[in-house]
């Protein structure tokens, strides 16, 4: 499981309709040689953690500019974690202010995009965190 | 037409001896003078082509003059140059600052600030929820209430939303498509239950529910009926609100989505001429609801090519109006609109730099002669605006308006050889892309096959990866970064949903709920037959349904869409 490209779920929780930033960001990893499944709009939490964990994916990309992200990144980081996937890199972009960084970071969220980030920023980050991910899971894999 | 701009045709009063050596005289230029120069100082790469992609010339003069245009005048037909005679040397464009956020009593404080601040018109954001057509307490608004912009789930928060003000003295614009037609009808309710005369009541409501299909993806119900909505509307509103802008064609969200200016142009124009078509197809005379049709455009960065795009809009709408719909008013021919700065535009770094964009798009806006005008705050990158970013903008439109003089003469621009060059440009790429719609069986066929989808998907990864790549500089994003100071930014308070959930909830108590079953059973029969449904929401708004009640009886007879998923 630690070989092979990265997969990558690019989702649009609730009710905002802006997909943009998610279609871009999604076609960005793609022409990195990820693999990109993304959901399309108006998702729920539940939704978006069941297709992660169908599509055994390494990292989940939340995109919300509706103000919602808080609400969305726990519920789903919850999720994640309730689904035994809580190692899945969980990510996200939007139109999120600074001072709710702290508070996605404590709840699982391990990094937040917000306007102006490059995507190739986005996938050097990716590769970094999910490359951790799955040497962190070799690891633990070897010692059992 | 469009591209013939060839200087010397007989009979052209405007040509002169001059015109006839314009081009040997322009190709010396270019051997003896340009070139030498260029050989010396090579170009920018950036500097061979407008935002949207249309190659530029060095310099343009008289052998690229539109032959058309310089026989033009503000005020009359196609109306490049504006709808006005008098541009705005008499009535400056309206002031009007888009604001919704949280509870009905929070907006209607930032509404009542902004009137005292010397705006002349009201514009109304909806939370979430309201534009998805669910009510505060449901499971679906849950963290969404009050986010994005106020929270309106009955008649009873639009009472509160517009209390103490006159909606016969202030016209009021209210960004609502998939459900424009309650809440206009909330709107309408409130406004009778204060005596006022729906003859003088006057604003706009969005309600483009094809955009929301192409570009911002708040649409509920499929396109088919989607647009028998807006129809509706067109058909009744101005009978009954004959001041009332039925629809605000909008190529703002568009734009946002990612498309080029030129094909904002043609998807906006291409929208509104099929809502024209849909009503004069059920019999309704053209000139009896064109001139309620407004529209409303995006200024981006672009300077010129966005002040060429409003008057390539105008030219583009009075020609279809007058010529293929047969329209005789002359009020059915000129192309109204509003315009915002590109929100899309801004920048979470440096948020004051944002000031200095803003200018520079409402200063398009303006020389593009836009009706009325919304600038955005410098902080909304990062969050909803503060009520002092919000007044830093107004106060930028004041500084054009009264210390510029620009809005001194009428469409100041107008016969520069660039600017008349890029206006025919725009309509003649304009008017191939609209073709391509028609070709595919015009523009609910591109909305179900995904092409919309599409071209606005490649124009904006185009874009991003221009701007990743530094072949498009935007100032401290790829260059000039910097440290910069945090901004305060404006918060919603979390208690937003409790104290709307409340209200409503004394609403379903106190009214008459015979009478509120009675009219959504007249609005499902309405829905089912289809006769004219704006009479049932108005029944429906007095008897206090609520906005998810009506919407799920949409719902339930036409079915909730699901558009093709394309990246």
């Amino acid at each position: 499981m630690s070989e092979g490209p990265i997969r990558v779920v690019i989702a649009k929780p609730g009710l905002d309709g802006h997909d943009r930033g998610a279609k871009v960001v999604a076609r960005a990893l793609r022409d990195a040689g990820m693999e990109v499944v993304y959901t399309g709009l108006r998702q729920t939490s539940a939704m978006i953690v069941r297709a992660a964990v169908q599509e055994d994916a390494d990292a989940v990309g939340l995109s919300v500019l509706s103000g919602a992200h808080m609400q969305y990144f726990e519920q789903i980081a919850a999720g994640l974690r309730a689904a035994g996937s809580d190692d899945v890199v969980l990510f996200g972009g939007g139109i999120v202010p600074d001072d709710d960084l702290p508070s996605l970071r404590e709840v699982g969220v391990d990094r937040v995009f917000t306007p102006g980030a490059s995507t190739e920023e986005i996938v050097r980050y990716l590769r970094e965190a999910v490359a951790e991910r799955r040497s962190r899971r070799a690891g633990a894999e070897a010692g059992r | 037409m469009a591209d013939d701009r060839t200087p010397t045709v007989a009979g052209d009063a405007h040509d002169t001896e001059d015109d006839t050596v314009a081009t040997p005289r322009l190709d010396a230029w270019r051997r003896d003078t340009y070139g030498p120069a260029v050989a010396r100082i090579p170009e920018r790469s950036t500097a061979s082509e407008t935002l949207s992609g249309i190659p530029l010339e060095p310099v343009y003069t008289e052998e690229h003059r539109s032959r058309a245009a310089a026989l033009e005048h503000p005020g009359e037909y196609p109306f490049t140059r504006g709808i006005h005679a008098s541009g705005y040397r008499g009535k400056l464009w309206t002031m009007r600052m888009f604001a919704g956020f949280g509870t009905p009593e929070e907006t209607n404080r930032r509404f009542r600030a902004l009137l005292a601040a010397g705006q002349t018109g009201l514009s109304t954001a909806f939370d979430l929820p309201t534009l998805m057509g669910y009510d505060a307490d449901d499971p679906m608004a849950l963290g969404e209430v009050g986010r994005c912009g106020v929270s309106v789930s009955s008649l009873a928060d639009m009472e509160v939303l517009f209390d103490g003000i006159d909606p016969e003295a202030v016209t009021t614009s209210m960004t609502i498509n998939a459900p424009a037609s309650p809440i206009w009808a909330m709107y309408l309710a409130m406004a009778q239950r204060r005596g006022a005369d729906l003859t003088r009541v006057g604003g706009t409501t969005q309600n483009d529910i094809l955009k929301e299909f192409i570009a911002q993806k708040e649409y509920v119900i499929p396109p088919e009926p989607s647009v028998r909505l807006v129809v509706d509307t067109i058909e009744w509103g101005p009978r009954e609100v004959p001041r009332w802008n039925v629809v605000s064609v909008s190529g703002y969200h568009i734009r946002e989505a990612g498309s080029t200016a030129v094909q904002e142009l043609a998807f906006t124009l291409a929208n509104g001429r099929h809502y024209v078509q849909r009503t004069v197809d059920r019999g309704v005379g053209v000139d009896t609801f064109a001139p309620r049709i407004s529209f409303f455009f995006n200024v981006h960065n672009d300077f010129f090519e966005e002040i060429a795009k409003l008057r390539a809009a105008r030219r583009i709408w009075a020609r279809w109006l007058r010529e293929d719909f047969g329209a005789r008013d002359p009020r059915s021919w000129t192309l109204r609109t509003h315009a915002q700065t590109a929100g899309v535009s801004l920048t979470a770094q440096q948020p004051l730099v944002n000031v200095a964009r803003v200018a520079v798009q409402a200063l398009a806006g303006v020389l593009g002669g836009a009706n009325s005008l919304h600038t955005d705050a410098y902080d909304e990158a990062l969050s909803l605006p503060t009520e002092a970013a919000a007044l830093l903008a107004l106060r930028t439109q004041q500084v054009i308006a009264h210390e510029s003089g620009v809005a001194n003469v009428v469409d100041p621009l107008g016969g520069s050889y660039f600017l008349e060059h890029l206006t025919d440009e725009m309509e003649r790429r304009a008017l191939a892309l609209v073709a391509v719609i028609d070709e595919q069986g015009g523009v609910e066929a591109a909305i179900e096959n995904g092409w919309f989808a599409r071209e606005i998907g490649d124009a904006s990864y185009a874009e991003q990866r221009a701007v990743d790549a530094g072949d498009r500089v935007i100032v401290g994003v790829n260059a000039f970064q910097a440290e910069a100071p945090r901004v305060p930014l404006q918060h919603v308070d979390a208690s937003v949903a409790r104290s709307q959930a409340e209200r409503l909830a004394t609403v379903r108590a106190e009214r008459d709920d015979a009478a509120a079953r009675a009219a959504l059973a007249d609005l499902r029969d309405a829905a089912v037959s289809g006769r004219n449904s704006m009479p049932s929401f108005m029944r429906c708004a007095h008897a206090l349904c609520t906005l998810q009640e009506q919407m799920d009886v949409l719902r339930d007879v036409f079915g909730v869409y699901e558009e093709p998923v394309v990246l």
